[in-house]
């Protein structure tokens, strides 16, 4: 059958592609769009290293079609940074070493990311709770946990 | 809370100990970095595995023609596209793997052996229609009759894997073939004499569960094959000459026919040192003269790829009153999977690795099971061994009441030790760890309700092995730097901060690869702890080849004997009687004169990296225990370890912490579940538990120095000791929280529950099974 | 496989009702996807109701609230009324999965996809939820307790899709509590949930009570004798001794790779007086 034609908007860009109708936003982000930093860890919703910001909420695009993105503004860690400036958050990951083999570090980004914007103070506990959806074997965490917090307090201009 | 203890005073470094950003940082926070998946090719193909859905059968025949026909199917291949190997058996990180049993493990020949072995691949236009494609293929299976687990494959009517499979290591040899691949045996002395000493003896077995690495970046390849038979290979890999090598041999191909490029690694620990998708993209490219990309899901990770071993394993140790151990016994069986090669070995060597002992027997078989081949994990078969050792060297703290520091100081493995599995001892900083335990805060910090304390110690031989580097002084002075074993946590920061201690440069002025296998010699592939000391020590090696040779074009240059030159805060300088009569040069000078005084500069090393030291580690576990559930939180954490020198402390922090983490879960949660239909029940991470932010505290981290004299900067492999004291650690702060001991991982809470009833059941805590 | 947005609860349930093939409801799709990608399912239709606004709106009615059955976990908990009111249905709407789970996972979708384990549903029955449900030949209601019958099995027939719940309103002094047990901290599918829904008196005596149990069964439980136990009483000690045994007394469980029948028992007594508690101590504060 006909594939769907999907206009949507991708880090303020707006974009379009062909998609049957089982493709996901995962997929279609990375295959379509040839935006790979989204990665597919587990296609089940349970590693976090797929996940983008849908109308400002954090998801797992492994979970959503591609055909679900029509007409919706979609972020992934492509439009972080801004321009040659990093986010606060990649600038803090990278001081604190909070990424080893670096796979489930956009995962981890854009999920910081969606908790600051929402809790721009939150405590050790928050910050674990939050990013609990993102899993990482690496690092064991603390690295991680020590980046976004440090991040969040730059960010308050504390 | 990040800490170091140095055993000398500190040698003036101006860049090994500091901690800069990392050279490939600014791709990986967005998302530029490609890994293995994130790779493709023009016009290419889609490759899909068609996998055994039985844990133990004969396929009597395959019948593609369906699917052949299928549109869009370009190209399938069986068995009969892979010719037979012989048995031969090459190293794979630290263990071995056998030619005859990697062409199976990659494809099925007379038997699928676990549930997932791949049994056919097609190369299509989409993954629907690759999908589509495997539907159609018709295989006959004659089911057999499985078995999953060490000890039920060891009896003698178990159902039996390899008709031709007889022990080796045991005379006389057996008549018949069984499933038990090999017995190896260690040891010092006569542990009989040693026990007669004894005071007390405690005598447990263990079991544990087979787990997985857990990388989150599943294995991927793309694989494209010329009609003149060169074929290029893009790869998420530890080793890509391994890869190569692998291929070349399962195809037939010459060596210098394929190049392989590896990928950025998203997680390896051991997990990703063997082929499994490789060769059969290259057969199916070859088929169908396009490129072809094979990526396996989170579900074929877990069916078909190596997990370590399951094992169960015997320990008697005996000790004097006064804490002395007087002899050290066990006995491993660990379950292989389907083809033989367990990390037994090993684990039999490093099993009491941490003590002096005199007297000390340790004997292991190799046992093949109906689950995938094992492969590596982080520090293959210690954390198992030493997990049974130190847990009884725990019990054994308790019995006597000695403190369990200091039994093990009592005990301590030092420089000059005869080690069970041969070599005496450098410097080691064992002791050194456990003194920094002692004195620690944790060690000192007041416990809570329901909470218990352990403490465990733990040891990795480390290797160093084949390495090249290639360091090229660019016309301004630059440099670009290939090394060849795949970073996998941090290795291009070490490298480059190694060059420019060297070089009296920058660190922003070099630029580090992971060169591809047609663009630098041959490279052992990233193991063993090995390639911050062995590709650091060829990077030394090359950075002062650089000045050597810069050395050589000065004297040219200036007309003096090339002793008359020397090298000092990275510069040329005229020395001796020649002092300050020529202008010093830097590297940017030499390169701009390169060409007129012989050539590029090019600094190369391709060594056989020997001196590679062991690194021993102590870590601390705080455990609450809800005594309702039996659900364990960790509270607090602290890995101490021997870095030899820390060249990026923040990097080794990461080790210490990543390794303490995966030690954690396999205490914890992590386990294959097989139901008895030999199919794994949680192929995924969501019954598949490994640990969540929210499961753990922060972890601090001390790190020791005592440095290896055998390596330029004292440099220890680093990455594998930190997950072999964890499980250990944590059962003993169960034990203090319980009150009740645990032999069996993990110690999920269904299992804590229990014990914990049937110790109030049976009146007051008690050692339970 | 087809893929269609109906504005309307009517051409939604018409479409599901017409297709011969498999016809699946797309509400957050945490679970319809993994089980397409792991081809468990293959739908000929999904039907996404994300644009029908009658199942995406939260409404005050009869004192209640009438929630959409595809408002998701964290539009729930960003809710201000709902949180404070129904604390107990936000709390477990929101400890399914993980954050970005939460962005997208609905209340309809956890009920609809059978699992006994579902984390919303045992919170939902002891408030007391009703069902409004739509289908191809009109209205009707359902208890939230009689909607799934066993593993993967609804009491609804082709076509008709949950589109609310209806939360009643409790006297003053009520509230309610969601824990489950899991072997970690966030992540895990209930090896035992528990839901508590409680109303007191001006003497602090429970007037009022309704215990919900989940993954403790073929489907998840409304356990009449539990609430009993709390009945009448200050729930007291005596009380939940047994609210503890008759929660214990209701489970049905197996062994399965998250739990033994054994400890399943065991920790839904444990969790059933711990929720309680819970749901006391807020009651005591509204």
């Amino acid at each position: 059958m006909a594939k769907h034609h999907v206009a949507t908007t991708v880090n303020g860009d707006a974009v379009e592609f062909l998609c049957e109708t089982e493709q996901t936003l995962l997929d279609c982000l990375r295959e379509e769009l040839d935006l790979t930093g989204a990665k597919e860890g587990c296609s089940s919703g349970d590693c976090g290293a797929c996940s983008v910001m849908i109308d400002n909420r954090l998801v797992c695009s492994c979970l959503v079609l591609g055909v679900e993105a029509n007409g919706k503004s979609i972020e992934t860690i492509e439009g972080m940074a801004d321009g040659e400036e990093l986010h606060p958050l990649q600038r803090k990951f990278l001081e604190h070493a909070a990424l080893q083999c670096g796979i489930c570090t956009p995962g981890f980004l854009v999920a910081s990311k969606a908790l600051l914007a929402k809790n721009p103070n939150p405590s050790e506990t928050e910050v674990r709770y939050w990013l609990a959806g993102n899993l990482c074997r690496c690092t064991g965490y603390d690295k991680i946990v020590r980046a976004v917090m440090d991040a969040a307090t730059e960010m308050r201009g504390a | 809370m990040q800490e170091r203890v140095k055993k000398e005073p500190e040698r003036e470094f101006r860049v090994i100990g500091t901690r800069p950003l990392r050279p490939d940082g600014a791709d990986k926070v967005t998302g530029r970095a490609k890994f293995g998946a994130d790779f493709k090719m023009a016009g290419q193909l889609v490759g899909k595995v068609l996998r055994s859905p039985h844990a133990h059968a004969r396929i009597k025949s395959i019948d593609v023609s369906k699917a052949a026909a299928l549109p869009g199917v370009k190209a399938i291949v069986t068995r009969d596209d892979f010719k037979d190997q012989g048995s031969e058996f090459v190293p794979a990180g630290e263990m071995l793997v056998n030619y005859r049993d990697v062409v199976r493990t990659v494809m099925a020949r007379e038997k699928a052996l676990f549930e997932g072995h791949p049994v056919a691949a097609v190369a299509a236009t989409s993954e629907s229609v690759a999908r589509e494609a495997l539907k159609l293929i018709k295989v006959d299976y004659e089911v057999l009759p499985h078995v999953m687990d060490p000890v039920d494959a060891m009896r003698p009517d178990a159902p039996l894997l390899h008709d031709d499979m007889i022990t080796a290591g045991v005379t006389p040899a057996p008549t018949k073939p069984s499933n038990v691949a090999k017995r190896v045996e260690f040891a010092l002395g006569d542990v009989e004499k040693g026990f007669k000493d004894a005071d007390v003896i405690i005598e447990r077995e263990f079991n544990t569960k087979p787990v997985h690495q857990g990388y989150i970046e599943p294995h991927a390849c793309v694989a494209s094959v010329s009609e003149d038979g060169s074929a290029e290979v893009w790869v998420t890999t530890q080793g890509h000459w391994i890869v190569r090598a692998h291929c070349a041999r399962l195809l037939g191909w010459d060596i210098s026919k394929i190049r392989v490029t590896a990928s950025e690694i998203g997680g390896g620990f051991g997990g990703k040192t063997v082929v499994y998708l490789e060769p059969l993209a290259l057969a199916l490219s070859k088929k169908s003269r396009k490129a072809v990309k094979m990526v396996m899901s989170r579900e074929e990770v877990f069916r078909a790829s190596g997990p370590t071993s399951g094992a169960n394993v015997w320990v008697k140790i005996g000790a004097k009153k006064n804490g002395k151990i007087v002899a050290g016994e066990a006995i491993l069986k660990y379950q292989a999977g389907a083809f033989q090669g367990s990390p037994v070995q090993p684990g039999c060597m490093s099993a009491f690795a941490p003590y002096d002992l005199e007297h000390v027997k340790v004997v292991g078989y190799d046992v093949v099971t109906n689950r995938p081949k094992v492969a590596a994990y982080r520090a293959p078969g210690a954390p198992i061994s030493e997990y049974a050792v130190e847990s009884v060297v725990d019990e054994l703290s308790e019995r006597l009441g000695i403190d369990p520091i200091e039994l093990r100081l009592k005990n301590a493995a030092k420089e000059g030790t005869k080690a069970a599995y041969g070599p005496k001892f450098g410097p080691i900083g064992l002791i050194e760890g456990l003194k920094a335990a002692q004195d620690s805060p944790h060690w000192k910090a007041p416990l809570g309700k329901n909470q218990g304390r352990g403490i465990a110690a733990g040891f990795w031989f480390n290797i160093g092995g084949e390495t090249t580097v290639s360091l090229q002084l660019n016309e301004d002075g630059t440099l670009s730097l290939m090394a060849g074993t795949p970073d996998i946590g941090g290795l291009r920061a070490s490298l480059c901060m190694m060059a420019a201690e060297e070089l009296g440069v920058d660190l922003g002025k070099i630029r580090p690869i992971i060169a591809d296998t047609s663009s630098l010699g041959y490279n052992f592939l990233t193991g063993g702890s090995r390639s911050t000391f062995s590709s650091g020590m060829a990077t030394v090696e090359a950075a002062r080849a650089i000045i050597k040779e810069a050395c050589v074009r000065a004297s040219k240059l200036w007309e003096i004997p090339i002793d008359a030159v020397t090298w000092e805060d990275g510069k040329v300088k005229p020395a001796g009687d020649n002092a300050g009569k020529h202008q010093p040069m830097d590297l940017g000078d030499i390169a701009k004169i390169a060409g007129k005084t012989g050539g590029p500069i090019i600094g190369y090393s391709a060594i056989t990296a020997h001196g590679a030291a062991p690194s021993f580690g102590v870590h601390i576990a705080d455990a609450e225990i809800d005594p309702e559930t039996g659900k364990a939180t960790i509270t607090r954490y602290t890995v101490i370890q021997d870095a030899g020198r820390a060249i990026h402390p923040s990097y080794v922090e990461g080790q210490y912490q990543g390794g303490a983490a995966q030690g954690i879960g396999w205490a914890l949660n992590e386990e294959y579940i097989y139901g008895d239909d030999g199919k794994l029940q949680n192929p995924g991470f969501l019954d598949y538990r490994i640990p969540v932010a929210s499961d753990l505290p922060m972890i601090d981290t001390i790190i020791v120095e005592v440095p290896n004299p055998r390596h330029p900067y004292g440099v220890r492999g680093i990455g594998e000791t930190p997950i072999v004291p964890p499980m250990a650690a944590v059962a003993a702060a169960v034990k203090r929280a319980t009150g009740v001991r645990f032999f069996e991982l993990p110690m999920s809470p269904p299992k804590v529950l229990k014990g914990i009833k049937d110790a109030k059941a049976n009146g007051g805590a008690k050692a339970t099974a | 496989m087809r893929y269609e947005a109906p504005d309307t609860i009517e051409a939604a349930a018409k479409l599901l009702a017409a297709e011969s093939g498999d016809a699946r409801v797309l509400a957050g799709g945490t679970d319809l996807l993994v089980q397409m990608r792991s081809e468990i399912l293959t739908p000929a239709l999904v039907v996404d109701i994300k644009k029908i606004a009658e199942m995406r709106q939260v409404k005050e009615e009869a004192g209640g609230v009438r929630v959409g059955a595809a408002v998701t976990g964290a539009e729930l908990k960003e809710h201000p009324r709902l949180s404070k009111v129904w604390p107990g249905v936000v709390e477990a709407a929101n400890l399914i999965g993980s954050t970005q789970i939460q962005g997208r996972a609905t209340m309809g979708g956890n009920l609809c996809n059978g699992s006994p384990a579902a984390d919303s549903v045992p919170a939902l029955i002891a408030v007391g939820a009703v069902a409004a449900i739509v289908g191809p030949n009109g209205r009707r209601e359902l208890k939230v307790e009689d909607i799934m019958l066993a593993p993967r099995k609804l009491a609804l027939t082709k076509g008709e899709i949950v589109a609310s719940f209806l939360l009643p309103a409790r006297p003053p002094k009520s509230s309610d509590a969601y824990l489950r047990f899991i072997p970690r901290t966030e992540m895990d599918i209930a090896v035992v949930g528990c839901g508590v829904s409680l109303s007191l008196d001006g003497s602090g005596t429970c007037t009022a009570a309704r215990v919900g149990l989940g993954a403790v069964a073929a489907r998840p439980l409304l356990v009449d004798a539990a609430a009993k136990a709390l009945i009448g009483t200050k729930v007291d000690e005596a009380a939940l001794a047994k609210l503890e045994a008759a929660a214990r007394a209701a489970c049905k469980p197996i062994d399965d790779k998250r739990g033994t029948i054994e400890f399943r028992i065991d920790v839904a007594g444990v969790l059933a007086r711990r929720t309680a508690l819970i749901a006391l101590e807020r009651a005591r504060k509204a």
